[in-house]
């Protein structure tokens, strides 16, 4: 009896080793980086599961570890087929997993080369597959109430203005100018990371810049500074409990309508218009002015970190699914569907025009003959401590506690040494 | 079968594992028993150790394309001045919760173990906060240390002293529930007829308290700050979820200082710079181990010669 029962045991042990090791067909296992689009993914998964019979595993990172997470499952056998690399840097470190895209199918359907990210021979390692903008994001509704249009607003002087009257009679008003520029991390991003590209744009514009420089010189940090002053006073929020104020507390103020003014991206539309059931007409997307010269003339924040990039470890099969896979999302009624919904414009041939207005209000900008203000932020050298350094400066900045100059050398100093940390 | 039963009932209870005719079948699967645990001790435990070890002298992005380096990582982790900030960091942490928490912990079992209403319901609450997760505790505490400061202007991660202090209470809060239930069972095994004949020889509760009670509960006080040692040393969610190591300063050379960044946590954010710093950070792992492993050893050492026999 016991010796069935041992050679049963044993049988089973061997057994759940094989079932580790069996069954190759082609499939394709696509990381994903925006909780926000996991489920919409799932389903266009399970759609071209249905259609095709080839198995499409999506797995989203949590918020915030998407690195961490690409690392772990890189490592294990059933690696990512298809993955994000969105930056210069995400490309020095994964440049070696990164398939060179060009003449495959999917890259045939691109209408630019905008977005993508290119090897020193013109390899193209990963494809921009929307884009995106940010700026400040604006209830119409409520600016109304408060005696302003949008037209009203057209620089720094003019939103100082409009933002200072608001703040003086939000008793009265019922609502606040800004919502709160929380510095707790899940919203300080917003400000270490797209407030200052403000200020890295206009340096890096006037010095040419095209790839991360050793050292910045800081030249627009007073603009920074007039821009974080303005969000920080016209705000119903204590400046002092800023750094553990969410991102999802300020969503929340803008959304129920307690601020007129909330500085964030087009990716926030479906939440604010199916969350919060605010009319699509009620919202706009202003640029973010600071003070800068000629800034009369700047267009929303536009650019991208959504870039996908092919395993090119992974078994040939598997790549051709996932290339199949990819120009399946790109061209098929489901796929532009989904990708329309949940991205916005997508630089495809038969991509479906968004029903998102910030995009229509980047677009009019543009078509304005205005200047895209673009995402010099993405040179940042080791991104996530030169970010840590500069919240931390500006949390104590916004309580009292610290000084300006603080922040200035969290932003200077910090980025030269963060460089030399990265390519020493 | 059925005689073989009634043999074994008719065996004094003691003797019945000792017995050959019990032994000898046990003795010869033993290794199929092991077996499971083993396999599982190998692939959760040995082999990633080894690869650890390893991929600390490569430079690596994931462990697929390790590529040999020697001791570059190990040199360049030595000369990161943020590795030896973190580790005075983590030494005074450790100094001041081991004692906190043993000190704490051992007279709330003392109290607990007096005849009084509702200890067991003590105990149970006391116990309770160790049953929370890491990250959960840090979050939580913060929201409460923010809530009270934000009432004098000022927040957590204002200065380094506020951090220190709040993590410091975190841990107790967490620890000293665990660490009471084990002093309770040391001292519920301090020999009644001792503490009676004490009290017989005319003892102060004080002398009773240092010559008789903590002689006898020295194996609790051992395993408690093995426990307390190693986990100030290991701390990582709680320091990551309540500061992240803020305060940072930026000097004016750029360099950063983490005010209350503990060991684990900056190994952590080491690997996170870039790709060449995975094996720096791997180094540092590696370092972290032994020196864990030497002080918990030493310490082991130090309070068990301090027990007595009972």
């Amino acid at each position: 009896m016991k010796k069935i029962l041992a050679l049963v045991l044993v049988l089973v042990m061997a057994l759940s080793f094989v079932a580790c090791g069996a069954a190759d067909e082609p499939s394709v296992y696509y990381l994903n980086f925006k909780p926000e689009a996991d489920a919409a993914w799932q389903d266009l998964a399970a759609a071209y599961t249905a259609e095709t019979g080839i198995p499409v595993t999506v797995l989203t990172a949590a918020s915030g570890t998407y690195e961490d997470t690409l690392t772990s499952e890189m490592a294990k056998t059933d690696a990512p087929t298809l993955f994000q690399c969105g930056t210069a840097a995400a490309l020095a470190n994964w440049g070696d997993y990164c398939l060179d895209l060009s003449g495959t199918d999917v890259y045939a359907e691109m209408t630019t080369d905008d977005f993508n990210l290119k090897g020193e021979n013109g390899e193209v390692y990963a494809i921009g597959y929307c884009y995106e903008a940010f700026g400040i994001i604006c209830n119409k509704a409520l600016l109304a109430k408060a005696g302003y249009s949008v037209e009203d607003i057209t620089d720094f002087a003019s939103l100082k203005a409009v933002a200072d009257d608001i703040h003086a009679r939000a008793d009265e008003l019922g609502f606040d100018a800004f919502s709160s520029a929380g510095l707790d991390g899940s919203s300080s991003w917003r400000f270490s990371g797209h407030l200052a590209n403000m200020p890295l744009y206009y340096e890096f514009r006037d010095n040419g810049v095209t790839e991360c420089p050793a050292e910045i010189t800081g030249a627009y940090l007073d603009n920074f500074k007039n821009i974080w002053d303005l969000y920080i006073t016209d705000s119903a929020v204590d400046p002092a409990t800023l750094s553990s104020s969410t991102g999802d507390a300020s969503l929340e103020e803008f959304g129920t309508g307690k601020a007129v003014f909330y500085q964030n991206g087009t990716w926030e539309f479906s939440n604010l218009t199916d969350k919060y059931g605010i009319p699509a007409s009620d919202l706009t997307m202003l640029p973010i002015y600071c003070g800068v010269e000629g800034e009369a003339n700047a267009a929303l924040c536009s650019g991208t970190e959504n870039c996908w990039a092919v395993n090119s470890q992974a078994s040939d099969a598997d790549i051709e699914a996932t290339l199949d896979f990819m120009k399946w999302v790109v061209t098929s009624e489901a796929g532009t569907t989904m990708m329309a919904e949940q991205f916005g414009p997508c630089p495809f041939k038969s991509a479906k025009e968004p029903a998102n207005v910030f995009f229509a209000d980047a677009n009019r900008l543009i078509s304005e003959g205005k200047y895209t203000v673009t995402w010099a932020f993405n040179y940042t050298p080791n991104v996530d401590d030169w970010r840590a350094g500069v919240v931390s400066a500006l949390t104590a900045y916004s309580a009292g506690t610290g000084d300006w100059e603080a922040v200035e050398t969290a932003f200077v100093a910090g980025w030269a040494a963060e460089y030399a940390k990265l390519n020493g | 079968m059925s005689d073989k039963k009634k043999k074994k009932a008719k065996r004094p209870s003691g003797s019945a594992v000792t017995s050959n005719l019990i032994r000898k079948p046990i003795q010869r699967w033993a290794p199929l028993f092991i077996l499971p645990t083993f396999v599982c001790f190998c692939i959760g435990f040995i082999w990633p150790f080894l690869q650890g070890i390893y991929l600390s002298f490569c430079n690596f992005m994931t462990p697929k394309d390790a590529k040999w380096v020697g001791i570059t990582n190990y040199v360049k982790a030595f000369s990161d001045p943020s590795f030896g900030r973190a580790f005075w960091n983590t030494t005074g942490f450790a100094v001041v919760s081991i004692v906190l928490i043993n000190i704490i912990a051992f007279f709330i079992a003392y109290a607990l173990t007096q005849a009084m209403r509702g200890a067991n319901l003590f105990r149970t609450v006391f116990f309770m906060p160790n049953l929370i997760g890491g990250v959960v505790l840090g979050y939580i505490w913060s929201m409460i240390f923010d809530g009270i400061l934000h009432r004098y202007g000022t927040y957590l991660e204002a200065n380094a002293t506020y951090g220190f202090w709040g993590l410091v209470i975190l841990v107790a809060w967490q620890q000293i529930g665990y660490m009471m239930i084990i002093y309770i069972a040391g001292l519920q095994a301090v020999p009644g007829d001792m503490l009676e004949a004490a009290k017989i020889d005319g003892a102060s509760g004080w002398k009773t308290l240092t010559k008789v009670i903590l002689p006898n509960v020295m194996p609790s006080i051992t395993i408690c700050t093995f426990l307390t040692l190693t986990n100030s040393f290991k701390m990582f969610d709680q320091n990551l979820a309540l500061t992240g190591g803020n305060p940072i300063t930026t000097l004016a050379d750029g360099s950063k200082i983490a005010a209350t960044e503990l060991l684990a946590l900056n190994i952590y954010s080491t690997y996170n710079i870039s790709r060449n710093w995975h094996g720096v950070a791997q180094a540092k792992a590696v370092i972290f181990f032994i020196l864990v492993a030497v002080l918990a050893l030493s310490q082991l050492y130090a309070t068990r010669s301090k027990e007595v026999q009972q």
